[in-house]
């Protein structure tokens, strides 16, 4: 085990309910700087509503969780959202063109993104040139790329992303993953993946954990953990 | 005392009441044969009206007597019973109330006292308080379809403003789209109202002040002086009522509560 530096993220038997009913239940987890965490299950199994713990659009009722060794309750929710960017089913771009969506995020601190930056990201995302394009004229896979991108633009420690290409048909779904992938090797993003397609989890992802009910069932490398799944 | 009350006049108002009502009754049953149910909101909302304006024409009949100051209460009433009313709009909205009451004191309080106090309003209790009343009355449309507004379009936006929450952004800059949408639409019937204007309608406040003997030049022109008061108090409440509702649309965390149907 490495030092606890290398942690970015740890959940500490972290849960939400809501009415009554377990959406997530003590759920203990460690992501390291750079790692990559598929988070599968079946429908129903709690995997979005965990993710939403932690950029805290929904609140924590049980356990807690500690963004580089700080706990979520001594950190500003608009701080903590900054360091963990959230990409989500839908891109749901603000109204303007590819470059405000882009410059949303340090916008909201009065931090001006260069022009140079806008276009790198743009590049890195398969859409070069796309800057003064009003988002109203994107495909769907373009639109996603632009939220991944402005998520990026952020420079979150951790970046969530939840079934980033579910709402995308085939050719977009390989384009999106295709370029989640490589910008996410390339900046050594930490990043958890909700999706509901082992094939997608076990292309992107170096470990997984599998949900069920709202727990944490099993998590692991992810051969090793997709094997034991098969043979259960 | 029964030949004071039922006096001619007031039989002849009952008969015309009746027959107005009577117009409403037959729409609520050309509704009924187009399987659109009505019928029990549209009596109560008659019986209702009726008695409330009746009672009210008592009160009044008895307070006009009084001295002016009595016109505070009164209004301060209407103001009260106006947000509650307006507030009804935005029941999933914490806070609705308060706000709306906010909103419309500021609002027409500030509108009825500037305008007192520069004679567009005659202080008399005759005149202050039917026209505050009619200030009221608008401020509480106009907050209710901002009210009601807001919360349509945050509901139908909540990916939108979870995906700027999600970037940082606070929750008034999540919103602030819909809080000026919301301001915008609720100002329409405000603004036709001003622009048709002796051209789609002849209001009953001048109708009233002509057939009570004002000279019907003034009476328009005065018109035109209720209805921009009508604006600014409607515009002064909805724009004070929609900026503290964004802000009960969150959760002390800065998560959106205003959102559609339960959480799954």
């Amino acid at each position: 085990m490495g030092s606890s530096f290398e942690v970015v993220l740890r959940t500490d038997r972290l849960g939400r309910t809501v009415s009554g009913r377990a959406i997530v239940q003590d759920v203990s987890i460690e992501v390291r700087q750079g790692d990559v965490l598929g988070i599968v299950g079946p429908s129903g199994a709690g995997k979005s509503s965990f993710l939403r713990l932690l950029n805290r659009l929904d609140e924590p009722t049980s356990g807690t969780f500690f963004l580089e060794a700080r706990d979520y309750r001594q950190i500003t929710p608009r701080e903590l959202r900054r360091k963990v960017g959230m990409v989500m089913q839908t891109a749901f771009l603000f109204p303007g063109t590819v470059a405000e969506n882009i410059r949303f995020g340090p916008d909201q601190r009065g931090e001006r993104l260069e022009d140079g930056r806008v276009a790198e990201l743009l590049r890195q995302v398969g859409l070069d040139g796309f800057a003064a394009h009003p988002v109203d004229h994107l495909s769907g896979g373009e639109a996603q790329r632009v939220a991944f991108a402005r998520a990026v633009a952020n420079s979150p420690s951790v970046l969530l992303l939840d079934e980033p290409t579910s709402a995308l048909d085939d050719l977009a779904k390989l384009q999106v993953e295709t370029v989640i992938r490589d910008v996410v090797r390339a900046s050594h993003l930490t990043c958890l993946i909700v999706t509901h397609d082992r094939e997608v989890a076990a292309r992107l992802a170096d470990r997984i954990l599998v949900l069920e009910g709202g727990r944490a069932k099993r998590i692991g490398p992810i051969r090793e953990v997709l094997n034991v799944e098969a043979t259960s | 005392m029964w030949k004071q009350l039922l006096s001619a006049d007031v039989l002849r108002g009952l008969g015309q009441a009746a027959t107005a009502a009577g117009a409403a009754v037959a729409v609520m049953l050309l509704a009924r044969t187009r399987r659109i149910h009505v019928e029990r909101e549209t009596t109560v909302a008659l019986v209702r009206g009726f008695l409330q304006i009746v009672i009210v024409g008592w009160i009044l009949a008895l307070l006009l007597r009084g001295p002016s100051w009595t016109s505070i209460p009164i209004l301060a009433f209407m103001m009260v019973a106006a947000a509650a009313t307006s507030a009804r709009r935005a029941k999933r909205i914490p806070g609705a109330f308060r706000a709306s009451l906010y909103g419309i004191v500021v609002g027409t309080g500030v509108t009825i006292g500037l305008m007192t106090l520069l004679g567009a309003i005659d202080p008399a209790i005759s005149t202050l308080v039917p026209i505050g009343s009619m200030l009221i009355a608008n401020a509480m449309n106009t907050n209710g379809l901002a009210l009601d507004r807001f919360r349509s379009e945050v509901q139908a936006h909540v990916g939108h403003v979870e995906s700027a929450l999600a970037l940082g952004a606070a929750p008034e800059t999540a919103v602030s789209r819909y809080v000026q949408s919301s301001y915008q639409a609720s100002l329409i019937p405000a603004i036709d109202n001003l622009r048709s204007l002796g051209i789609v309608w002849i209001p009953g406040l001048m109708a009233g002040m002509v057939l009570s003997g004002s000279p019907p030049l003034y009476a328009a022109i005065y018109q035109f002086v209720t209805l921009a008061m009508i604006f600014a108090s409607s515009g002064l409440t909805s724009l004070i009522s929609t900026t503290l509702i964004s802000a009960h649309a969150f959760s002390p965390a800065e998560q959106l509560v205003l959102r559609p149907g339960p959480e799954t």
